[in-house]
């Protein structure tokens, strides 16, 4: 990665245009030209060092549900629960992480009824309790990372 | 609309009306924009739409929150920022919301939310993700938080992740 790719990323990480032409006007903005740009995008995301290159939706106002919820397993269930847990897919991210509560997932479901349904269901199949930790509020996120 | 229910009932998260034309636009550039000289053509043409109305949509979907913003989304482990610590913290709640927004504000937090608090073992209700090269330096900004809140926190820790158990992107189809 040189310096091109790292302003890119630093450049890149919102307002790209709504416009004919998009590419060619961030493009300009960066000093490159469209194929250039283009060309290094596609090189970045190969690498992995994009993961995506789109727009970013918002679950809750596409009309679904998200929630964070946590769990305590011992250790030596802890894979085993992981397994039962990663088997259901309204679990899109799962952490581990140091901690009494070790277990930390993201539930997004297409209503907001379906939470509290899959909650009882890990429950069930894995004879321990879900700590269910919507969000209540998000306060404004000023990250931007610095390649 | 049911989202809204959820969030209990904050006006500023209740779903806009999406009808079927944005649904697949949303389908179509969610996982990325093509990338070619005019790619809301190449999705207008895929969709059998005008390039126009697809930009319309966008920008609609930008005005009301559905789109956060379009652009590319880094990799961060791949750029350095190894240690993710996930600080929580216990702020008294009647002031959750000026905390919150102090915190939020600062460059190095990701994600900064409101949570419940589980009594007695989880008294946290004030979540910040916290990004840094290494421990020491998400240690530093911890220590930067706890400086801001000052009396108002009642306690506070750092998990970090040591393991990703499972990672798909959200989808919707």
């Amino acid at each position: 990665m040189d310096t091109t790719d790292r302003d890119i990323i630093n450049d890149l990480q919102g307002g790209f245009p709504l416009s004919e032409r998009p590419y060619a006007e961030a493009a300009a903005r960066l000093g490159l030209t469209e194929d250039e740009l283009i060309r290094r995008l596609d090189d970045l995301l190969e690498k992995g060092a994009l993961t995506r290159f789109a727009p970013m939706y918002h679950a809750e106002r596409l009309g679904g549900a998200l929630t964070l919820a946590a769990m305590k397993i011992p250790a030596d269930e802890f894979e085993r629960v992981a397994g039962i847990v990663n088997g259901f897919p309204e679990v899109a991210h799962n952490y581990a992480r140091e901690h009494e509560f070790n277990m930390w997932f993201v539930l997004a479901t297409e209503t907001p009824q379906r939470i509290n349904e899959v909650i009882g269901e890990i429950e069930k199949a894995t004879g321990y309790r879900v700590y269910n930790m919507p969000k209540l509020e998000e306060f404004f996120v000023g990250l931007r990372f610095e390649a | 609309m049911s989202a809204a229910t959820a969030l209990r009932g904050q006006p500023a998260d209740t779903a806009p009306a999406l009808d079927a034309l944005d649904r697949r636009i949303i389908v179509a550039t969610q996982e990325g924009l093509p990338r070619v000289s005019r790619p809301y053509h190449a999705i207008a043409e895929q969709l059998g739409v005008s390039a126009g109305e697809v930009m319309a949509r966008l920008q609609c979907m930008l005005d009301s929150g559905v789109i956060r913003r379009i652009g590319a989304v880094p990799n961060h482990y791949l750029l350095g920022y190894k240690a993710n610590g996930m600080s929580v913290w216990n702020v008294p709640d009647e002031r959750i919301r000026e905390l919150g927004q102090k915190i939020g504000a600062l460059d190095f937090v990701s994600h900064c939310y409101h949570r419940p608090r589980h009594l007695p073992g989880w008294p946290y209700n004030l979540f910040a993700m916290v990004h840094g090269r290494d421990r020491p330096e998400v240690e530093a900004k911890v220590a930067q938080i706890a400086e801001l809140l000052g009396a108002a926190d009642h306690g506070h820790t750092v998990l970090y992740s040591t393991r990703i158990l499972k990672k798909t992107g959200l989808r919707i189809s």
